[in-house]
């Protein structure tokens, strides 16, 4: 009896929300941003040579230094600049492409829903494919595990632009069945979404076995099974989900896998994107645009798991305890 | 926890052998024929990146105009490619460009994620008060700051700046790697410095500098190999995806990432040049990884 009224006694209310714990981690994500838009402004500024150098290109007359000085603000002092430069991000204005000579955020927007469109079918088949992947290894002969994790092992181990060549080799030039390259329709999005999904099937899978072999051992699960519910129902029903919990603390970082592979997936594919502009902005010095797709990358990452983080501390009421 | 802590002063004790315990050390673990045919890969690998030339007599740079595009074939068993280069050739003496990347920035990462993680994990136990908590913590946020960003566009971040070629893309890619080495490290430093045989050895008046230096040191170090590892393979295929993009080496040499991206204007003619680079990449980033995990068990067993 007195262990019991104990119990009652420790255990969280229910219906209140570990507030502290999201406001921190909020707060966490926040400097995180700010951490990485600090060093972004910073790492242009410690560029070897002058930023009006690079804009002036092949032109030299006198006066045309100062002029750009001037245009682009860098005459003034770097705190100055630092503090424009913060101002203007956060009202949404990225810089101006050094090459292109327009917004950057023209020049990513009239690309961005090609990219946006192949990392987020690709991550959808890939999180499908680790899953079915995870859920028949489990619980089978030595035979089909091994076979199952050399599988995953491939497919993490294989270059995301060869699969891409072997691909276009296979079903473009041998059978003819997609196209070799651009973005029209469905038929060109099926063989960069294969080539960018096998690398996340192939990570996912891993770590969702893993949890789920962790789950399995559990006494919820032992008391599902003493029910007489049927295996397949186990799995699917009470450990899958449990098991995919943990799992979306990654998700952050696999949506940031999803858009670097895209880079080099845009590129065997000659799909246009933000990939394809990313490439043309590293060897063309175009800084503002390159800055302005990391940092939009470090955004998405950070918004992501910050939230997946907040929900898991909501869904998950053991980490409300532990305090 | 006390798991851990034994498991780390097992690694740390010298391993002579003890002639009473004779019995567990008869069980000798066979080696996986896996782990056998990765073990072999990964040494004549190395001996191409050393010596190329025990493998082959051919130049990888001679051109042959005139033996262009030939298909696979005794003389040419990989085939040749455009400028009638041999390709099997060029895959031995790229072996040296794409495995050592690979290394250079797995190295790089291991000794710059060291150094932070071991600064952030001692300074919150050295430093009293409240500044080493803040370096401890100013770390971690960097840790965070730099995962935030996809490796393969950090990468490129690099390259804008210092332009491409070999070092700068091993400087970049290890960057990236970086938090996972401090992270680990600081977690094992804190471990190690609280456990009991570094209370002890502050019992017996050693200073803080020779138990920083003889026990805290060693303890946290045997966490890296198995770590680097697994992660050197991770660090190849990142080295080929840069150099397939051209921000690595640059043509004429015949790093693997830069020959697939040569052989695509050919391939619909030539598949021999877009599968043997591929192939070798492949193999190497498996096998690597096969070797760390066996590795892996290898110390997570010895312990047990």
């Amino acid at each position: 009896m007195a262990i019991a009224l104990q119990q009652t006694s420790t255990r969280p209310k229910t219906g209140v929300l570990p507030w502290r714990r999201i406001l921190t981690r909020l707060a966490s994500g926040a400097l995180v941003l700010w951490a990485a838009v600090t060093i972004a402004f910073f790492t242009l500024q410690a560029i070897p040579g002058d930023i009006a150098d690079i804009l002036a290109g092949e032109q030299t007359y006198p006066g045309l230094k100062e002029a750009i000085s001037a245009e682009w603000g860098l005459d003034r002092s770097v705190f100055e600049q630092y503090l424009a430069f913060l101002g203007r991000l956060l009202s949404g204005d990225l810089g101006t492409s050094y090459v292109q000579r327009q917004p950057v955020a023209d020049v990513l927007a009239a690309q961005v829903w090609s990219t946006v469109e192949l990392a987020v079918v690709a991550g959808i088949v890939g999180a499908v494919l680790a899953v079915v992947l995870a859920v028949v290894s489990i619980g089978r002969s030595r035979v089909v595990r091994s076979a199952m994790s050399t599988l995953e092992l491939v497919f993490t181990s294989v270059p995301t632009f060869w699969v891409g060549i072997l691909l276009l080799m296979v079903f473009s030039f041998q059978w003819r069945l997609f196209p070799v390259a651009g973005a029209n329709g469905w038929q060109s999005l099926v063989l960069p979404v294969v080539t960018l999904a096998l690398p996340t099937a192939g990570f996912l899978a891993q770590v969702i076995r893993e949890s789920m072999e962790r789950t399995l051992t559990e006494p919820f699960i032992v008391t599902v099974r003493a029910r007489g519910v049927a295996e397949s129902l186990v799995l699917l029903r009470h450990a899958l989900g449990h098991a995919l919990l943990p799992v979306m603390t990654l998700v952050g970082g696999v949506i940031g896998g999803l858009l670097g592979g895209a880079v080099i997936t845009e590129t065997v594919f000659g799909r246009p994107g933000i990939g394809t502009i990313t490439l043309g902005a590293v060897t063309g010095k175009d800084i503002p645009v390159v800055m302005a797709v990391v940092l939009f990358a470090a955004l998405i990452y950070v918004v992501v798991s910050t939230v997946l983080d907040i929900l898991y501390t909501i869904v998950d009421p053991r980490l409300r305890a532990q305090r | 926890m006390t798991d851990l802590l034994e498991k780390t002063r097992a690694d740390a004790a010298p391993a002579f052998p003890t002639p009473v315990a004779s019995p567990p050390r008869k069980r000798r673990r066979r080696v996986a024929p896996s782990v056998a045919v990765a073990g072999v890969f990964v040494v004549l690998l190395l001996v191409a990146v050393a010596v190329p030339q025990l493998f082959t007599a051919v130049d990888p740079y001679r051109a042959v105009p005139t033996e262009g595009l030939k298909a696979p074939s005794a003389e040419h068993w990989f085939g040749t490619d455009r400028l009638g280069r041999d390709i099997f050739a060029r895959v031995v003496h790229g072996a040296r460009y794409s495995i050592l990347i690979g290394l250079a920035a797995t190295a790089i990462a291991v000794v710059a994620g060291s150094i932070f993680g071991l600064v952030a994990g001692l300074s919150g136990r050295l430093i009293p008060g409240r500044f080493g908590l803040l370096v401890d913590e100013t770390f971690g946020r960097l840790f965070d700051v730099i995962s935030s960003f996809p490796a393969v566009l950090l990468a490129m971040v690099v390259v804008t700046f210092a332009g491409p070629g070999v070092q700068n893309i091993a400087v970049a890619i290890g960057i990236a790697s970086i938090p996972m080495y401090g992270r680990v490290v600081r977690s094992q430093t804190l471990l190690v410095t609280r456990a009991d045989f570094v209370t002890h050895a502050a019992v017996y008046g050693r200073t803080r500098r020779r138990i920083v230096a003889e026990h805290v040191l060693p303890n946290v170090l045997v966490a890296i190999p198995v770590l680097a590892a697994i992660d050197v393979g991770a660090s190849i295929l990142a080295v080929s995806g840069l150099s397939f993009l051209g921000l690595g080496p640059q043509a004429p040499i015949p790093e693997w990432g830069v020959m697939l991206a040569e052989s695509r204007d050919v391939l619909r003619i030539a598949w021999w040049g877009g599968v043997f680079p591929g192939l070798f990449i492949t193999a190497s980033v498996i096998a690597l990884t096969v070797l760390g995990r066996a590795l892996q068990r290898h110390i997570d067993g010895r312990s047990s």
